[in-house]
């Protein structure tokens, strides 16, 4: 069966057909071509989909799109401001919190959603906010750095 | 007037220059390539271990709506592999199956649900063979071959004896023998494999976008599997999600995706699950070693003996090299005499190993370096003095001919010996209470590059380009492959130091067969040294064209041109000419300029003739490491956590000091992955571990502290004297962790991984054995 959806998507409201059984992360990649967030694993074991649903975050591989109805969804795509990266963006590229790349939307989104709910959070903190992320390239140690920036950045006003 | 003075690039930290579509979702992998009309593509895997194909009926198959290509080996009779030596595998299996896993058909068809419907509608059917899921099972007396030229299932077998073993032992006062077993592991990295394939049937061409670090090969076997012309031919290499190894060879993804395409004149789509990703493997195979050394009471090691059978699956893929690495890398880390050396490599009914990261020496290195730590306890010697008794004086050749021109290794200990504190802390941590703290350190090294390619055509070693046209933007051109490890980056800053540009005037235009020169790709750490030496080789004629067109400019002579990177001036008082001035000038002569940079290794680099195969292992420049870790071991739970680890790393010099040290802290976590949690099991040849939650990656959680020493030893043929930085740092971590586990609770682990149930065991073991010892007393 089909329905229709209406949902708020990095900051614009729109409507959509959907099958009642798609996953918010295909609707993303394969309807909408919001290929940011990525699938990392076949279900739940790596965290690279995430997306935030209301300002927390959320696995879009274990979401099924029509539970979104009304709801906010942000995707890797909607930070940023004026074109700049935000405080999270910046952390990850200046502080190589990311090589390949491909976790990176994932911990990027679970790492707003962190400064979102804890703008100044500890190291205790950011680790148990991304303790359901893997990443296979840095060892994590400079994650924890590109965070602790990031959220240094959002204290002088950049937003997360 | 503001001073000008030519930017500095090399040596800093530096962000990827590819960073900023990382962190914002642009960067397209494989599997964001959307094109409308395109199909999705699923392969059919055997369920069965091992058997002769009777029949692939895809006849109900055919039948589900929306199906447009079905593929099965009886449409391509051609095999690959990355040996030209060792090509047994077909993109689709014909005759045989000889794993649980390898493809046997594939589906093309209008959407995912379409493809996987007719999957369920295949049927094979096999008459079934003996299957064999360890090396001992299949090198058993009268076990069936998986392959025809292949008596006994030893895909290779490797033996030399550089010196005298037995006369080495004879001179030692200490022999030791340990036997070793490291677990099959998985280089698991984050893009699971992906493929889309463009077939043109007006003008006969096919575009393959590949998940892949060797863009290359796959052209190669391309056009091999699919008998079209190279030119035919287009290979792009989109971002890549990491590769560790498992992308270094062309896998049967790219090969069915091309398939299905041109058998559908059509765009196929085809991503692989996790666990087909897992399936598809090339890691690290399980490996069975027997180790003896010989030592003085000095330290001195006078001999060493060793054994090693790799179970290799069910085709070679890189094996034949690996289990040459194996033995040839016991070499250029420590001054080694007497060295005798058996290798295996075993055929065996599971997914084909391949080239992991550290390719053939890491459970060598774990073997050595633990074998040794337990020869100086019981000499009484500290395991930094055994080491220091077995330096190598560079520059030098190894008995198997390898060369050694830069050396850290001495450095890499003194760094990682005084910043952990080991004089005042080692042998006094602290223990009781079921908690108990350790400390072990071991080494590890790594080639920069083979210094012999696998497709051996007479071409350099490495090719670049760079362009330069009328809006003074540097064009680098370069087919290296960057999966996440930053070679983009390390090219642009390159020729921009030559140059003395900032580095934003430099772009990087990389992966496209149509447009970049050709790269054997991003493996065996070749990237930097090889394509590094060439980018610089490229920038500097690029240099001299500038030279020369500011010296008809300024009416002076070209050696008495000045580059201060944007202002070209003759003598320190000449008002000079900006860049921009000099590049119009040169244009007049040519146009639109381009340049070409090319790096050859050197003939001693490429081993000697002492044994068959003796050029693996050869290289222009080997990386070095020291490594120790702090443990702590929880005596109720068996659990142990890595504390801290300090590790030291010669890379020659570091172009980029912030790329090093992810290289480095990402080596030395995976290997705490092998060493701890990670395993690939299997029961009947299915694997059991395909999925993140039970193959056990460490998390963010269980991961410590990783501090990076860089050690410059400028080698003299690196890039401004620059090494590898990416793999050999793995090594070290595996044996200084069970050093370390020995120091806390006297136990030795010589099973790979050390797991919570491992430990908790062999204490319980010993608990029991006291407590028999003290009842009996």
């Amino acid at each position: 069966m089909t329905r229709l959806l209406e949902f708020t998507l990095n900051g614009r409201d729109r409507t959509d057909a959907v099958a009642d059984n798609i996953l918010l992360l295909d609707f993303l990649r394969e309807k909408v071509g919001l290929t940011g967030t990525k699938t990392g694993c076949d279900g739940g074991e790596c965290g690279a989909c995430t997306v935030l649903i209301d300002d927390k975050p959320a696995l879009s591989c274990l979401t099924i799109a029509a539970t979104v109805q009304g709801r906010r969804v942000d995707t890797i795509e909607s930070l940023g401001t004026d074109g700049q990266l935000s405080a999270v963006q910046r952390g990850f590229h200046e502080k190589l919190g990311s090589q390949c790349g491909y976790c990176t939307p994932g911990f990027i989104m679970a790492s707003a959603g962190l400064l979102r709910k804890i703008p100044n959070p500890n190291e205790a903190e950011i680790i148990e906010a991304l303790g359901s992320n893997i990443c296979r390239c840095t060892g994590y140690v400079k994650i924890i750095e590109a965070v602790k920036y990031a959220a240094a950045l959002n204290a002088q006003g950049v937003a997360p | 007037m503001n001073k000008i003075v030519p930017a500095h690039n090399i040596g800093g930290y530096v962000p990827m220059i590819d960073g900023p579509e990382k962190v914002s979702g642009r960067a397209k992998y494989t599997a964001d390539i959307l094109h409308p009309g395109m199909l999705a593509g699923r392969i059919y895997r055997s369920p069965y271990s091992h058997g002769e194909i009777v029949a692939v009926d895809v006849s109900e198959a055919l039948k589900v709506p929306g199906v447009r290509a079905i593929v099965t080996g009886a449409d391509c009779d051609k095999a690959f592999g990355v040996l030209p030596i060792a090509r047994t595998e077909y993109p689709l299996a014909r005759d045989r199956v000889r794993y649980r896993g390898e493809p046997v058909a594939a589906v093309a068809a209008v959407d995912d649900a379409s493809a996987r419907e007719a999957l369920r509608r295949i049927k094979l059917t096999v008459r079934e063979l003996p299957a064999y899921y360890t090396s001992k099972a299949a090198l058993a007396p009268g076990a069936v071959q998986l392959h025809e030229k292949k008596p006994g299932n030893v895909e290779r077998d490797v033996l030399f004896e550089l010196g005298s073993a037995e006369q080495g032992f004879a001179q030692a006062d200490l022999v030791r023998e340990g036997t070793y077993n490291c677990a099959e592991v998985c280089q698991n990295q984050m893009e699971m494999h992906a493929a889309v394939a463009e077939y043109d049937a007006v003008r006969e061409r096919m575009t393959v976008h590949a998940s892949t670090q060797v863009p290359y090969y796959v052209h190669l076997m391309l056009s091999q599997i699919l008998g079209m012309e190279m030119s035919r031919i287009r290979v792009i290499k989109p971002h890549v999600g990491g590769g560790f190894g498992c992308r270094t060879e062309t896998l049967a993804i790219e090969l069915i995706a091309a398939l299905l395409a041109r058998n559908c004149n059509g765009t196929v789509r085809l991503v692989t699950t996790r666990e087909e990703t897992f399936i598809t493997h090339r890691g690290r195979p399980e490996t069975d070693i027997k180790l003896k050394i010989g030592m003085r009471k000095d330290g001195r090691i006078k001999a060493v003996e060793c054994e090693c059978d790799q179970r290799g699956g069910a085709h070679s893929g890189y094996g034949v090299v690996t289990i040459l690495y194996a033995g040839s890398m016991l070499y250029a880390i420590y001054d080694l005499h007497n060295v005798k050396y058996t290798g295996r490599r075993v055929l065996t009914n599971t997914p084909p190993c391949g080239a992991f990261r550290g390719h053939g020496t890491v459970d060598i290195r774990f073997a050595f370096e633990s074998l040794v730590d337990e020869l100086a306890a019981e000499l009484g010697l500290d395991p930094f003095a055994v080491r220091r008794a077995n330096l190598l004086q560079a520059p030098t050749f190894t008995d198997n001919d390898m060369m050694v021109n830069s050396y850290g290794l001495p450095e890499c200990m003194d760094w990682v010996e005084k910043e952990s504190g080991w004089a005042r802390r080692k042998g006094k941590m602290p223990k009781g209470h079921g908690i108990s703290k350790g400390l072990g350190m071991a080494c590890s090294h790594y080639i920069s590059g083979a210094s012999k390619p696998v497709n051996w055509t007479g071409e350099p070693h490495a090719t670049v380009k760079i362009k330069l046209d009328f809006d003074g933007s540097i064009v680098v051109l370069s087919g290296a492959a960057d999966i996440g490890q930053g070679s983009t980056t390390i090219l642009a800053q390159t020729v921009a130091e030559v140059l003395g540009l900032d580095l934003s005037r430099v772009r990087v235009v990389t992966g496209d067969s149509e447009v970049v020169p050709k790269d054997n790709g991003s493996y065996s750490s070749r990237v930097t040294f090889m394509v590094g030496n060439a980018a610089l080789d490229a920038a500097r004629n690029l240099k001299s064209v500038l030279v020369s067109a500011a010296a008809r400019k300024l009416e002076a002579r070209p050696e008495d041109i000045e580059c201060l990177g944007e202002l070209y001036r003759a003598g320190a008082q000449d008002k000079g000419a900006t860049f921009d001035e000099v590049v119009a000038e040169a244009l007049k002569d040519s146009g639109t300029i381009t340049v070409t940079g090319n790096y050859s290794t050197t003939p001693e680099s490429h081993g000697g003739k002492k044994y068959r195969g003796s050029a693996i292992g050869g290289t222009m420049g080997y990386s070095y490491s020291a490594q120790v870790v702090e443990v702590t071991v929880d005596e109720e739970t068996g659990v142990v956590t890595v504390d801290r680890v300090w590790v030291a790393h010669d890379c020659g010099k570091a172009l980029n000091r912030l790329t090093v040290e992810g290289q480095v802290q990402g080596s030395v976590w995976m290997g705490m992955g092998q060493a701890m949690s990670e395993e690939a099991a299997y029961h009947d040849g299915l694997m059991l571990t395909a999925n993140m939650l039970d193959y056990r990656v460490p998390t963010i959680q269980d991961s410590p502290p990783i501090e990076v020493g860089i050690v410059e030893s400028m080698d003299p043929h690196g890039p401004f004297g620059a090494k590898e930085a990416g793999e050999g740092s793995l090594a070290a971590f595996l044996p200084a962790l069970t050093n370390a586990i020995a120091d806390a609770i006297g136990i030795r682990f010589n099973d790979l991984p050390v797991t919570p149930d491992r430990v908790f065991e062999a204490i319980e073991k010993r608990r029991l054995a006291l407590g028999k010892n003290n009842g009996g007393a």
